[in-house]
């Protein structure tokens, strides 16, 4: 009995763990669809993120460095999807879909590229950074600290206590954000320009100005989020890093209804089928039988289906999309 | 004062040289960024050029890399003149592999005559069934078919993972998770070097531009695809239209998948697209949907990728290079869209009275 409380324990902190990065992709995502720009680049600003934090943590041994980076890099290539899709009114699911093939490329175009590390002798060695492992000076401050007393509550005690600060940081994120979505001004002006940009510009909201602070802030969350992968979960960066979170967060920004309170249980959710993955590869559960992981990789997808399905059958107001999601605004087409 | 206005209709001409001029400013730009990190972009561009289409060997492997593309690309073309937003080729292509191998798994001693149509007839059905699933949900719900499609993708490829794991895995190939080999009965003859997906392809872009252009069928989708109501009132059958268009699309998605398992690829496996599916929205949208000029954009992106990967094995620049410039190429195009729907103009100020 005690193990398995204690496999749970690891379980349940671990759900955390691989719900973190998708919880920041979803906060992006929320971001960029509440002033109506659907944005599929997550993935790649995720990727871009990872990176440039994992070559700037290699570089100078700084994490708070890496994570600024990995954020303004984020935001960079927001910046450009923005200028597209804000200013050149391009089409935002061709856009998205490009940024991230362009985030996907270039991250492993970086990442390929040499640099110059102390090896075990102590010369220096030109190597790729796939190839080399990020300094203790960054990884450490990094890593999973426990609470002293809270951390020792059983079974969810690592769970909210052992974490890294990292996982800290997304919450306060996500709570913030709807603090500031629900009970601010320009909350509230946010979410007026996602369902009538033509009623919010009557009323002297500078739409363009909040379309671009937004989708900004949306990919510096996502960059941050790619980062938690190379400088948290495992230390080195790997072409493709972040394998499909990044869609996984887009669903999840539907998944959510776009409530940034409950995109932190969407994420642990799905974290949570991702972490059970590899427990159950050789496990036989009783009834069930043999489960393969592969079907269980799948769970979010369907899940995500299904909730798109009861969301469209539910035709609550609140449960539903920003009305002018998708929609380009051009002032003289009111 | 600078004023933007809406432009009504431009000229073909002027489009096409937009895009080409657009085109060519992103190459610079992108040998600009290249200079930036260090390498010489004219010498850059010259080896993908060469790499891409320098020796036979080469123009063989640009070409096998265009069919799937090209295909899918035609594919996506259907749903998108609807404004079906299929993000899901990949999927529909990996089922499309999946149908075709289960023809040979089922009953592997067919005639090669019999047993490759039987196997496209198989990767056409469960490429248009699987894109079905979206359609469906879409007209009857009204659920948002670009979410669907882009999930349906993860879970087709999980789905091949799976059988290349576990049920159809080859014991004869140790540890590695591949799924057994087509045997000679079930691969695609060669011509002039290459399979002859790049045949079929090639008469698919003659189907494709006279359904969409000559055909009533043709006619329906687009209006479907520019007004609903207009078509309803013109006493279309829209849910015949979809649901005819969508199986089209997704089926000829899905024969991609089969002309690249059996083609190129030999056997079944997990990443026999290589994110294909993803570029061939890209391909589509740039030839603005007109099947002549999806095989000029999808040749060009061929060559680019090849490019990129000759790149990445004799040199040391790694291949991603080529996703890198695509995607730069793609973010000019798609800010020149603008110069073709809007203008801008200069306004001096009335003086007051």
């Amino acid at each position: 009995m005690m193990e398995f409380l204690d496999q749970l324990s690891l379980f349940l902190q671990s759900t955390v763990q691989m719900g973190t990065p998708i919880l920041f992709g979803t906060l992006g995502g929320i971001l960029n669809e509440k002033v109506g720009h659907t944005n599929l680049g997550v993935e790649g600003m995720m990727l871009v993120g990872a990176c440039t934090g994992f070559m700037m943590g290699v570089n100078t041994g700084n994490p708070v460095l890496a994570v600024l980076t990995a954020g303004l890099a984020g935001a960079l290539c927001a910046l450009i999807y923005a200028f597209i899709t804000v200013t050149f009114m391009g089409n935002h699911t061709v856009t998205g879909l490009v940024l991230t093939i362009f985030g996907t490329g270039l991250s492993s175009f970086l990442g390929n590229m040499k640099t110059e590390v102390i090896n075990i002798i102590g010369t220096l060695e030109s190597k790729p950074y796939t190839q080399v492992q990020l300094p203790a000076s960054v990884s450490e401050p990094l890593s999973d600290f426990s609470v002293p007393y809270l951390s020792e509550i059983p079974v969810l005690g690592n769970m909210f206590f052992t974490q890294s600060i990292y996982v800290y940081i997304s919450i306060i994120f996500a709570v913030v954000l709807a603090i500031y979505m629900k009970r601010t001004r320009f909350g509230l002006n946010m979410r007026m320009i996602g369902e009538n940009p033509a009623a919010a510009d009557a009323s002297g909201i500078n739409i363009t100005a909040y379309k671009y602070i937004h989708i900004l802030i949306g990919g510096f969350l996502c960059g941050m989020g790619g980062a938690y992968l190379s400088l948290v979960t495992v230390d080195q960066w790997k072409e493709n890093l972040t394998a499909g979170i990044g869609w996984i967060a887009v669903a999840l920004v539907i998944f959510a209804t776009w409530d940034p309170i409950k995109a932190i249980f969407g994420a642990y959710f799905f974290g949570a089928m991702q972490a059970l993955g590899p427990k159950l590869q050789n496990a036989t559960i009783p009834v069930v039988g043999h489960i393969n992981s592969q079907f269980l990789d799948m769970i979010p997808y369907i899940m995500t289906i299904v909730v798109l399905i009861f969301i469209t059958l539910r035709k609550k107001k609140e449960y539903q999309a920003p009305a002018a999601l998708g929609s380009p605004y051009f002032r003289e087409d009111r | 004062m600078l004023k933007i206005q809406k432009k009504q209709g431009v000229s073909q001409e002027f489009d096409a040289l937009l895009r080409i001029l657009s085109v060519v400013v992103a190459l610079i730009a992108a040998g600009i960024v290249m200079a930036f990190l260090g390498y010489n972009p004219i010498e850059l561009y010259q080896k993908m050029i060469k790499g891409a289409l320098g020796t036979d060997f080469n123009r063989a492997a640009t070409v096998r890399k265009c069919i799937p593309l090209l295909t899918m690309s035609l594919g996506v073309s259907i749903a998108f003149k609807m404004k079906f937003w299929n993000i899901g080729a990949e999927g529909q292509f990996y089922m499309g592999a999946f149908g075709a191998t289960l023809v040979w798994m089922l009953c592997p001693d067919l005639p090669i005559y019999v047993m490759l149509p039987l196997m496209a007839l198989a990767a056409i059905v469960s490429g248009g069934l699987f894109a079905l699933i979206p359609a469906i949900l879409k007209h009857k719900l009204g659920t948002s078919e670009t979410l669907v499609t882009l999930m349906l993708n993860y879970i087709a490829i999980k789905w091949i993972t799976y059988l290349s794991l576990g049920p159809w895995k080859d014991p004869g190939e140790g540890g590695q998770a591949k799924i057994y080999a087509f045997t000679e009965n079930a691969r695609l003859p060669e011509v002039f070097g290459v399979h002859i997906g790049w045949i079929v392809a090639l008469i698919l872009v003659v189907a494709v531009y006279i359904l969409m252009r000559f055909s009533k069928f043709g006619f329906e989708i687009a209006v479907l695809g520019e007004n609903p109501d207009t078509a309803r009132y013109a006493g279309m059958n829209v849910t015949k239209t979809l649901i005819i268009a969508v199986l089209l699309s997704g089926g000829i998605c899905g024969l991609a998948g089969m002309l690249q398992a059996t083609g190129s690829e030999g056997r079944l496996g997990d990443n026999i697209s290589a994110g294909l599916g993803f570029t061939a929205i890209i391909t589509a949208w740039l030839a603005k949907l007109s099947a002549p000029m999806i095989l000029v954009s999808s040749f060009l992106f061929a060559v680019l990728l090849q490019g990129g990967s000759s790149l990445g094995a004799l040199t040391n620049i790694p291949a991603s290079v080529a996703e890198t410039i695509q995607g730069i190429i793609l973010f000019f195009v798609l800010a020149s869209e603008f110069f073709t729907n809007y203008k801008i103009v200069f306004k001096r100020k009335e003086a007051k009275k």
